[in-house]
Order: C-alpha cells, then sequence, then structure tokens
C-alpha cells in the first residue's frame, strides 16, 4: 500500500476538517458562548497535525482500490476522533465514548443521541453536531475532491467509490472533480432552498439550519429534546417530509433532471421502487393507527413523516411512535433496513440492494424449475453484470453478519428485546431513533461504554457500505507485500 | 475541449491518457465492459459500454456538443461510420484511424467529402519514422521539424567516447554549432546548459544544421556507415510499407514472413524485396540469410517479445543498426538497458500527431502548434510554433531579453528557408517557425515560453 500517499491525503482532509470547525466557533462568537478554546484547540491541533502530514513526500500518486478504501476509513475515524474533543472539553459530554458516540452518529447521518437534555446545550455545539450531518451527508472525501487541485489523475475516483454509497458509483460527467462539484452543488442549493421554505413557517433561523441540516444529510439531530414535534406545526411538517424523501433519491435523478433529461430520469427504476415503498408504508401505517388518532388524515400526518423520516433513515420524529401499534413499529424496522436510495445521502442496505436481490431470487426460483434456461438480470435497463450481483449478495450477507454479532454484544446490557434490536438495526442503518428505551424521545445514554464503541462501529460500517471499515480492521492490510 | 473517444485498443488508451492529463473533457466508448472499467480506474475519464458507431451510443455520449470525435476501433470501416454519425449528430471535427493499405490511395476523397479533419495510420506513419532513421542510422531516433527542414536527433554516448566529460559549451567549436537540447541520464532529464557535463551512456537530443550534423558524427566516431541492406523480420502492414519506402529508395531489402499466403501477396506487393518464407523467430534462418552481412534489422512481428529478443540476437551479431518495433509501453525503460537503441511504438506516434492536432485546435487565434514530439518517455516535449499576430511579447526583442521559463530552450528558428540556430542576440519574428524543447508540459501558445 502506498502509506506516503495515505498519510498525505488524510492530512488534507484533517486540516479541512480545521477549518470547518471555525464554523460553529463563529456561531459561539454570535451567542457569545464562553466555548472559544473548545473549538480553536482542536482546530488548531488539526491544522498542524494535518500541516505535518503535508511534509510527507510522495512518490507515487496513483492510488488505487485499495488505498482508497483504506483513507476513507480512516480519515472518517480520525474526524470523528478529533471531532469529539470540543464536547469534552467544553464538558457538556465529558465522558470520551459518549462524546465519540455523539460525533460518529453525527458525521455519519445517524442521528442517535446520547444527550438526554438537548435544549441545555450550546448553540455552538448543537451547530457543530449537526453540522457534521451535512457534511457526512455527501461525504468529506467528495468534498475534498471538489475544492482541491488534483494531482493524481483519474485514480481519485477509488476515493469516490468507497465513500459513496450504492453498488455501482459512476461520473455524472468525465471529470471527478467536477462530478464532485456538481453533487456538492446540487446539494447546497437544496438545503438553501429548504432553509427558505422552514423560515417562512415562522422557524428561528437557528432551528432552520440545524433542522436543514438534518434533513439534507438525513441525520436527525434537533435542537429540541421533542425533535420536530416540538414545533407542532404541520407546515414545517410537510416541508421536512418532502425534503427528506427528496434527500433519500439517487443525485443521479437530479442532475438528469437539471440537465433536461425528463424521460431518462423519470424511468429511474429504484426511484420508482422507492417511491412504491413510501406510499405503500404511509398508507398501512395510517390505517393501522386510525384507532390512535380517531381520523384518517391525522393518522396520514404522522404516518407519512414517520415514514419519509425512517426510511430516507434521517431519524426526526414529529410523534413519539413508540406508542403505535406493533404492526406499525414493525414496518419501520423494516424500513430501517431498507434504506433510502443509491447515491443519496442516506443509509441502510439502500433500494436498489433490495431490488437486484429480489430479481436475483426471481431468477434462481426460475432456474429451479427449468435449470437449462438461461436468465440475465436487468436493472435500469442494463444487463448487470455478475460482478456487481455479487457484490449485492456478498453485502447483504455481511450486513446480515454485522447485524447479529453486534445485537448479541449490545444485548449484553440487559435491556429490552425491542430495544436492543432496533438500537442495532437503528445505528447500522444510520437511522437515529429506535423503540422502546431508545424511542425518538428518548435516547441512548442507557447503554454501556463497549455497546457505545460497538454501535459506533456499526454507524461507522453502515455510512460507509460495510467493506472500507472492516479492511481498516482486517489484519491483514497491515502485512506488508500483501 | 470535450472529446470522444471509440475504441480503447492501443492508441485509444494511449489517448485516453494524454488527452485526459492536458486536462481535457475526455468520454471513451468501447464494446468490452472490462476495458471501459479500467479506463475509469486509471484516468479521469467517463466511459461507456457499447457500439460507438451507433446512433444511440454516441448520444448519450454528447457527441453533438463534442469539440472532436477520434475513431480507434480496430476496424477502418467502423471508424469512418463513427466519423459520419459524428458529423451528422453535430461534433466539430472527426479523426479516424484508417489502416488498410487499399484505402490509402483515397485519402484525399475521405478528409474531403467525408469530411474527415484527420486521417491517421499508424502503421504507415511507423514504417516512415523507421525510414527515417535507416537513412541517417546514426542516430537513434530522429524527430522532424519544419517539414523535414530540422531534424532532433538522439545519440547515446558510447563509453570511452571522446564526448564523455565534455561540456556543452565544448561541443560547438568555430564555424561549427551543435545545440544539445535534452539529456537523458538514467530516470532523469536535463535541458542542459552550456556548463552541463556530458557522461558515458547519457542518451542526448541534439539538433543542428545538415552538414554541421554530419562533421559532428564524424569527428566524434559516432558515424555509423549508410544503410545498404535491410532485414525486416515480420511481413506485416509496417513492414510492407517500409519495404516499398526504402526499395524505391535504392535499399536491398529482405522480408521474412511466417505466412505462406502473406508472402505472395508482398511478393506481388514489393516487387524489389526478397521476401522469405520462414520463421523470423529460428537462429538458423537468420544466419542462413546472412544477418552478418546487414547493415539494418528491423523486428516487427506481433510479438513485443519476439521482437526483442531477435534484435538482441541481431545486437550480438553485431548489425550496425536495429529497430524493435514495441505495442505495449509497458517495459520500455528497461529496453535501453538491453541496448536496444531505437525502438518505435506505433501507437505513441499515432498518439503524439492527434495530441499536436488537439493543442493547435485549443487555440485558434495565436500561434498554433504545428508539430509535436514527445521525447524521453513523454518528459520531454519538443514542439514547433509558428509565430503569428498576437505573439507581441516575444516578437522582434533579442532573445537574451526574453524572461524563458526555465527548462526551456528554443531549438531553432526557421525562417522562410532560412534555418537559424539562435544565439543571444537573434530575434523571433513574425511568420517563424519555432521550436521549443521544454521539459515543462502541455504548452499550446508560443507565449507560454516566458515566464
Amino acid at each position: 500500500m502506498n502509506a506516503r500517499l495515505i498519510l498525505r491525503v488524510t492530512g488534507k482532509i484533517l486540516i479541512l476538517e480545521g477549518f470547518l470547525l471555525w464554523l460553529p466557533l463563529i456561531v459561539n462568537l454570535i451567542y457569545r458562548e464562553s466555548f472559544f478554546w473548545s473549538f480553536m484547540g482542536p482546530s488548531l491541533g488539526l491544522l498542524a497535525a494535518g500541516g505535518l502530514l503535508q511534509l510527507v513526500r510522495v512518490r507515487s500518486h496513483n492510488l488505487y482500490a485499495k488505498e482508497g478504501l483504506f483513507i476513507t476509513a480512516l480519515a472518517w475515524l480520525l474526524m470523528s476522533l478529533f471531532g469529539c474533543l470540543p464536547f469534552m472539553l467544553s464538558g457538556e459530554i465529558p465522558v470520551f465514548w459518549d462524546a465519540f458516540f455523539e460525533m460518529v452518529s453525527g458525521f455519519t447521518t445517524t442521528g442517535a443521541t446520547v444527550v438526554s437534555d438537548v435544549e441545555a446545550m450550546s448553540h455552538g455545539m448543537l451547530f457543530w453536531r449537526s453540522f457534521s450531518h451535512w457534511i457526512g451527508g455527501m461525504g468529506i472525501l467528495v468534498f475534498v475532491l471538489a475544492v482541491l487541485p488534483q494531482t493524481g489523475g483519474g485514480t481519485y475516483i477509488n476515493l469516490m467509490r468507497a465513500e459513496s454509497p450504492g453498488p455501482q458509483v459512476g461520473k455524472l460527467v468525465s471529470k471527478v472533480r467536477f462530478t464532485a462539484r456538481i453533487l456538492y452543488g446540487i446539494y447546497i442549493v437544496m438545503t438553501l432552498i429548504q432553509i427558505v421554505f422552514l423560515l417562512c413557517g415562522r422557524m428561528p433561523l437557528f432551528d432552520s439550519l440545524i433542522t436543514a441540516f438534518g434533513t439534507a444529510g438525513t441525520g436527525g439531530f434537533s435542537c429540541l429534546n421533542n425533535s420536530i414535534a416540538g414545533y407542532d406545526s404541520l407546515y414545517i411538517e410537510i416541508v421536512v417530509t418532502v425534503f427528506m424523501l427528496l434527500f433519500g433519491v439517487n443525485f443521479n435523478f437530479f442532475y438528469l433532471l437539471l440537465i433536461g433529461h425528463f424521460g431518462e430520469a423519470f424511468r429511474c427504476e429504484e426511484v420508482r421502487w422507492y417511491f412504491i415503498i413510501v406510499l405503500f408504508s404511509m398508507v398501512v401505517i395510517a390505517l393501522n393507527t386510525l384507532g390512535l388518532y380517531g381520523d384518517f388524515w391525522t393518522a396520514l400526518r404522522y404516518s407519512s413523516f414517520q415514514v419519509a423520516s425512517i426510511i430516507t433513515t434521517t431519524g426526526f420524529a414529529s410523534w413519539d411512535f413508540v406508542s403505535w401499534p406493533t404492526f406499525s413499529r414493525c414496518v419501520l424496522i423494516v424500513l430501517m433496513v431498507i434504506g433510502a436510495c443509491a447515491g443519496s445521502t442516506g443509509g441502510g442496505i439502500k433500494v436498489c440492494r433490495l431490488v437486484i436481490a429480489g430479481k436475483t431470487m426471481n431468477r434462481e426460483l426460475k432456474l429451479l424449475s427449468r435449470p437449462r434456461s438461461v436468465v440475465g438480470i436487468k436493472f435500469e435497463g442494463k444487463t448487470l453484470d455478475p460482478a456487481v450481483l455479487r457484490g449485492v449478495q456478498t453485502f447483504l450477507a455481511v450486513y446480515m453478519g454485522i447485524l447479529f454479532a453486534s445485537f448479541l454484544v449490545v444485548s449484553l446490557d440487559g435491556l429490552s428485546l425491542e430495544a436492543t434490536f432496533s438500537a442495532v438495526v437503528t445505528t447500522l442503518g444510520n437511522v437515529g431513533p429506535g423503540l422502546a428505551e431508545v424511542g425518538p424521545m428518548s435516547n441512548f445514554s442507557a447503554f454501556s461504554p463497549l455497546s457505545k464503541l460497538v454501535m459506533s462501529f456499526n454507524m461507522l460500517a453502515g455510512r460507509l457500505e460495510l467493506f472500507p471499515i472492516l479492511l481498516l480492521f482486517a489484519p491483514s492490510t497491515y502485512i506488508k507485500r500483501a | 475541449m470535450y472529446i470522444v473517444i471509440v475504441g480503447d485498443g492501443k492508441v485509444g488508451i494511449e489517448l485516453t491518457e494524454q488527452l485526459s492529463k492536458e486536462g481535457h473533457d475526455v468520454v471513451v466508448i468501447d464494446r468490452d465492459p472490462q476495458v471501459v472499467e479500467e479506463v475509469v480506474n486509471a484516468f479521469d475519464v467517463k466511459g461507456l459500454c457499447g457500439n460507438g458507431a451507433t446512433y444511440g451510443a454516441q448520444e448519450e455520449a454528447g457527441v453533438g456538443g463534442a469539440d472532436l470525435l477520434i475513431a480507434a476501433t480496430s476496424a477502418d470501416e467502423v471508424n469512418i461510420l463513427c466519423c459520419l454519425v459524428a458529423r451528422k449528430l453535430g461534433a466539430k471535427r472527426t479523426i479516424a484511424r484508417v489502416r488498410n493499405p487499399e484505402y490509402l490511395g483515397q485519402l484525399p476523397f475521405m478528409q474531403e467529402d467525408l469530411q474527415l479533419s484527420m486521417v491517421v495510420n499508424p502503421e504507415f506513419e511507423a514504417a516512415r519514422e523507421i525510414a527515417r532513421v535507416l537513412r541517417f542510422p546514426s542516430a537513434a531516433q530522429i524527430e522532424s521539424f519544419g517539414k523535414g527542414r530540422v531534424d532532433l536527433v538522439e545519440v547515446r554516448i558510447p563509453a570511452g567516447s571522446p564526448l564523455c566529460e565534455a561540456r556543452v559549451s565544448e561541443l560547438s567549436a568555430g564555424k561549427r554549432k551543435v545545440l544539445i537540447c535534452a539529456v537523458q541520464r538514467g530516470e532523469e532529464v536535463f535541458i542542459p546548459s552550456g556548463a552541463f557535463v556530458l557522461q558515458a551512456g547519457d542518451r542526448i537530443h541534439l539538433t543542428a544544421s545538415a552538414p554541421d550534423m554530419a562533421d559532428f558524427f564524424k569527428t566524434k566516431g559516432l558515424q555509423k556507415a549508410r544503410v545498404k541492406g535491410v532485414m525486416i523480420i515480420g511481413g506485416g502492414k509496417i513492414g510492407q510499407y517500409l519495404a516499398q519506402m526504402l526499395t524505391s529508395s535504392g535499399m536491398e531489402v529482405k522480408i521474412i514472413e511466417s505466412d505462406e499466403d502473406r508472402c505472395r501477396e508482398l511478393a506481388e506487393q514489393v516487387p524489389k524485396a526478397a521476401v522469405i518464407w520462414g520463421d523470423g523467430t529460428e537462429q538458423e534462418l537468420l544466419d542462413e540469410e546472412g544477418l552478418d552481412r546487414m547493415d539494418a534489422l528491423v523486428a516487427l512481428t506481433g510479438i513485443d517479445e519476439e521482437n526483442i529478443i531477435i534484435s538482441m540476437y541481431a545486437n550480438l551479431k553485431k548489425t550496425p543498426k536495429v529497430i524493435t518495433k514495441i505495442n505495449r509501453n509497458s517495459f520500455a525503460g528497461i529496453l535501453g538497458s538491453l541496448g536496444l537503441d531505437t525502438v518505435i511504438s506505433p501507437k505513441s506516434i499515432s498518439a503524439d500527431r492527434i495530441v499536436s492536432y488537439t493543442r493547435a485546435l485549443q487555440n485558434s487565434t495565436g500561434s498554433a502548434v504545428k508539430t509535436l514530439y514527445k521525447l524521453v518517455d513523454g518528459k520531454v516535449e519538443a514542439l514547433e510554433f509558428e509565430a503569428g499576430e498576437d505573439d507581441g511579447a516575444v516578437i522582434g526583442r533579442p532573445l537574451r531579453e526574453l524572461r524563458l521559463r526555465s527548462n526551456l530552450l528554443i531549438a531553432c528558428i526557421i525562417r522562410r528557408n532560412k534555418l537559424i540556430y539562435p544565439t543571444g542576440e537573434d530575434r523571433i519574428e513574425k511568420g517563424d517557425r519555432v521550436v521549443v524543447v521544454t521539459a515543462n508540459k502541455y504548452l499550446s501558445d508560443l507565449r507560454e515560453i516566458l515566464q
């Protein structure tokens, strides 16, 4: 492996995070809060560490798949480690694993929190927590690719591949750099539009920023203890629902709309399946909770918000859905596993993987009855490469493996089965709230340090699509000449 | 510029690499998904899988808005069809690779009536390059500028040569003016100043007027005898073109080809050459056909390894001039250390031509790039510009007053039919052709030679 290049690129990311810490610092100054050094200290540390790494002399700028995966995993881990320092230094989340859990939850756009009284936190800390959603949503490496001058030729696509979700990552235009810029451009514009809409609903500017960051990154940190339910506004719920669903759509879709290829955009198979699942779940839950709310439209108001929030893996709540009937809660668990579209800012297994898996299953059934028939699998109008099919199957198997292994470890804490299972599913899927003791109005502080670390690992693995993080912890990675 | 490349074979990949590194927006179309995958992983380009000659594939690649389409699939007819479709879709310019000798005669027709901006024939150009080296065997490589009026010649300094330990400034003794443009030493490249000291094993690129060059080679003991008899191993397209060129300039040519039918064809096409049916990789056959009496051997089989082995054997037999054709550049670096000085890569020659064409397109206003060669594994570029209206900054002032970039040298100025090997007192005039050698890459305008 090209260790020098890995260090150099990782250093650049640290420098970038050092500068990003100035944003909450500004918030801190505006609100005249006293945590200047809690932000400035880590920022200077990051700049120094990143600056030192720039002194490493790089012999070859070729970044192969292995380096791409490794840099991604290392960068996310280091970002979370440095990023949690402000929480600890300010004393608002003094214990390391709590702060680390909170930060990982931020960057991975999970939105699960260990803070029981969010409203008591300072504005600077709240901003940093939510801003990490926004950065983590589209990805910090994509950001680096978009802003930094490029030296390594086309091999940097491997960085983007390692960070962007989905089984097939392509480029929108011929250059990685412009692809990254287009993605961030769409992202920024959509975030700004949402902020304007929220401001129109008389939400305060600070709350609008926090909510928009949480929605755009499909994160889910809120500045109220009761999440979106705390605003109790139909208008805000509708705005947030619509934008959550939009951010859960593959960004290629928006690019196709942008360049005027409407037909192509709406033929997108994954997006259609996504909306079919969304509408179906909304109606089903509304019918199931009819008894709780009395009339269908109220039930639909809460069910549609919650379905959008869970399938896009955002994790906002407009109602404490812990009190919903079992069937509705189970639908939510299923949605947590499914997740959003590939190429969006959401997490989970991704709709397209499940569609592909379903088609594979269908083919295998056909082959059972007619063993000699030759059946190809088509997705988005193109026959899929066997390598992609294999990748999807491996992903599903590994996902289940990690899910059940961490389920066992977390169950040692002795919480209810529902809480334990949903906590693992929600962290691996980057959703946020779980059920029972870890429901939307509660938090994750009840877990032991071990469980928090395991769930932090789950969140990173879920956000980076498993393999980069596994590679980082695999012994074979560190054997020379391997 | 927005460039679409159809067919990523040898030339295609070379072009993809060079054009994407020069910062163009490149889209590659190929039939083989694996090739597309590899290209996208290696270079900053977009890949598409499909038949590039179809309307659908070209539309998806955005050919309509493309500045240039390069068709480099293995089939000439497909390439021509690609270009026709691209023109209909609205591509501004098209380049096709056409290599079948049968189409060679109708090039003007194709360029005018089929609206191809350029037709590239890698085999023909490789043959021309080889023929040029054979006419001046002392050089390892020759690059020509100004329609052949100026040559840039590469020579390796052998151990014990009077050039060892010589300063560059000592070479231009008396009236003789020899200009060393670039020196390759191991992995390093220098654009030398007068104080630079040469060593054995250096590969130097130099230019001079024809009499000075001849004098230089004679006095420094680098002269090789004129080539009269040439043995060509492998009678493919390059072999055929080359044999035609050489026999017409009066050399004796012997072609060894292993396919019997092809031999008959060759005998028909190149009546003056002796065609031998046999396996050129057999030592006995080479000996029997008189390798030791030949002045030059050209290894042109389709397999790189065979060419290298044949060339090494010829070196062992003290054949004065050995030329090796290489298709893959993967291990080009080791060939010099094997004593193979003259290595010809057809795909690089074609790619260089297309790249110089795109650079000339890039600035249609200022001084256009007329010729471009890449030397020393692409680390150094030699370019020929025509000084135009907009080059006021460099025109009319003595060269010593110009603040040139580092690692850059003005090798020659061609004014009408006069060659000037410039000193600090010379000036560039409007309409001059200027040959620049530089380690700074991607110059596309004469003004860029200034700091």
